[in-house]
């Protein structure tokens, strides 16, 4: 079952069509990968289902609902989590705030409605609301073996650790999406199995992945269904048995043979 | 001496009351504003105004006082939300100067005499120091106090997030417009609260005292005390205080011309800014979870106990 899909989704910057016209599928339950060459506009188009940047055509279409051109923060709120190619910490809060935040608007019983009276309360029982949030986020941390690291600064994690912690802080809204935007770069081969294992676990929690990948070995692995993007075009979709022998893919990949 | 030392007290916790304000804008939020000369002026304006021509209370004139320098605020950190860093700096100290041209135009010489703060049928006189310190320095306590306990909330964490990654923060379900805003309105308002305060202790209001020096002087408090900890901020506005009261302090006014402070404390904050520029006592570090209960957590700083045992729940 689709959980989301986009609809003839594009996004020019000046000249360049980074994302052409693109029919992306998301199912339900899977572990869903994006691939593609450098400058395929993979990015580009994590970016626009998330909100953090405006299609210049077409639709997005989440749970039903048409989400296109909401912004970022109430499209995070209706389910949809994510992490960054370029880490994006909160580098001075600790480990365990990081995940709090990630709780952020997991707190009260509509994240729309009773804002207010909301606000009022997470002021005066902050105390007592900082304690649940805290000990949910030291759940997450559990998770992912973290607990030892809670009050440290996140800034002083080793980059893997850092990696991990995006995921951590993304997991934590409980999202019916998780889209990982290149999880494995930089990471060593120990990190690398560590973070397939990570993958699996999340999705036997039940929460679809999406997952930006360069790493053939963790994709082909990992995923149930794969799309490949190649200068903003889908160019292929399906199993990776399917892709691996796409001759498309691989010209994508290696080049013309006449060239 | 006695009483000039008194004074600067006064004066400190004035500016500490600002201090307050302009670290909940930029220490809390990241904001780099430079107008909090405007909040303030608003504030000792209002003040001036409603008690000397409507008759109005010092304590009622207060929270209007609060409330105005608020929506100025609001009015300030609607346009420039997009702005960041350097460009937001600079247009908020532009908005700042026009306050001050604003009030410079409507009243070029201010307010004189404006009726005394009255307390249970106390007066607060510009002579009886003592109790005008006690007073002022009471609302400090208060506020650090709210702030302290904003910072420490889902609200202050959110804030943080914001300061740390915007990005971020949005995919956290943070909704950043309402959170910068809501932090302006307040660091406005307390900046009002302290315009209230001058204008009660001085019993005048003058729009030249509104210059964008002051504004840098507050950022310079929250800089060198350390951003986003509600005791250096304070800290920060009493050194910042006595160094440039100090020739006068000192007695040495004829000797070191009033031009020498400023570079006494532009040269302050050269060296910190190389020697910790973080501030001088930093940013805090919250431990969320501490499972020890206020009292032991009391015991513990008394003893100086060095064995870690919080960050477990
Ligand atoms: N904000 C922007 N302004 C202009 N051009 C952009 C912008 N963002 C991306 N692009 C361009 O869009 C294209 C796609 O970029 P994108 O970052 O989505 O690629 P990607 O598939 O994520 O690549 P990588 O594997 O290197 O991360 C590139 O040509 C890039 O230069
Ligand atoms: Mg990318």
């Amino acid at each position: 079952m689709k959980i989301l899909e986009t609809q003839n989704l594009s996004r020019i910057f000046g000249g360049v069509v980074a994302v052409n016209d693109v029919n992306f599928s998301v199912y339900e339950g899977m572990v869903n990968g994006l691939i593609g060459p450098n400058g395929a506009g993979k990015t580009t188009l994590f970016n626009q289902i998330t909100g953090m940047d405006k299609p210049s055509r077409g639709k997005i279409i989440f749970d039903g609902k048409d989400i296109t051109g909401l912004p970022a923060w109430k499209i995070s709120r209706l389910g949809i989590a994510r992490t960054f190619q370029n880490i994006r910490l909160y580098k001075e809060l600790t480990v365990v705030e990081n995940v709090m935040m990630g709780l952020h608007f997991k707190v009260g019983k509509d994240p729309f409605k009773a804002r207010f009276s909301q606000a009022f309360k997470s002021y005066f029982l902050a105390r007592q609301e900082n304690k649940e949030l805290y000990l949910k986020a030291l759940e997450w941390l559990r998770f992912f073996d973290m607990e030892d690291e809670a009050q440290e600064f996140a800034r002083n994690l080793p980059y893997g650790r850092q990696r991990e912690l995006e995921i951590a802080r993304a997991l934590a809204a409980e999202p019916k999406v998780l889209f990982l935007d290149e999880p494995a770069a930089g990471m060593n081969p120990a990190e690398t199995e560590h973070l397939m294992f990570i993958v699996d676990k999340i999705k036997k929690h039940g929460i679809t992945v999406v997952l930006i990948e360069h790493d053939m070995k963790l994709v082909m692995n990992i995923c149930d269904n794969i799309t490949v993007l190649s200068f903003g075009q889908k160019i292929a979709e399906g199993s990776p048995e399917e892709i691996k022998n796409d001759p498309l893919v691989i010209e994508a990949y290696l080049g013309r043979e006449e060239d | 001496m006695v009483n000039f030392l008194q004074l600067i007290i006064i004066y400190a916790g004035i500016y500490a009351l600002m201090a307050i304000g302009q670290n909940c804008i930029t220490g809390y939020t990241g904001m780099l504003s430079l107008c909090h000369a405007g909040f303030f002026c608003i504030g000792s304006y209002a003040t001036a105004i409603l008690c000397k021509d409507f008759g109005f209370s010092f304590w009622a004139s207060l929270p209007i006082a609060a409330i105005a320098s608020g929506i100025l605020g609001f009015l300030i950190g609607v346009p420039t939300l997009r702005l960041k860093g350097d460009y937001l700096c600079i247009a908020t100290l532009g908005l700042g100067e026009i306050i001050r041209t604003v009030a410079t135009n409507l009243n070029p010489v201010g307010y004189q005499s404006v009726p005394r703060a009255m307390l249970f049928g106390y007066q607060f006189s510009a002579r009886n120091k003592v109790q005008f310190i006690l007073l002022i320095w009471a609302f400090v306590l208060i506020f650090y106090i709210l702030f302290q306990q904003l910072a420490h909330s889902r609200l202050g964490r959110a804030m943080a997030a914001i300061r740390e990654d915007e990005v971020a923060a949005q995919s956290n379900g943070i909704n950043v417009t309402k959170y910068k805003i809501g932090a302006f309105v307040l660091g406005a308002a307390i900046g009002g609260v302290a315009g209230c305060f001058m204008t009660a202790y001085t019993q005048t209001v003058n729009p030249s005292s509104f210059t964008f020096m002051v504004s840098v002087m507050v950022l310079c408090m929250v800089v060198l005390g350390g951003m986003g900890n509600g005791k250096a901020v304070i800290l920060g506005a009493l050194i910042v205080q006595f160094i440039s009261y100090f020739p006068q302090l000192v007695g040495l006014s004829s000797v070191i011309p009033a031009q020498a402070t400023q570079i006494i404390y532009g040269l302050c904050l050269v060296v910190l800014m190389i020697w910790r520029p973080q501030g001088l006592l930093g940013r805090d570090k919250y431990r969320y979870g501490d499972p020890r209960s206020t009292k032991e957590r009391l015991v513990g700083f008394f003893k100086r106990n060095p064995e870690k045992k919080g960050g477990r729940a």
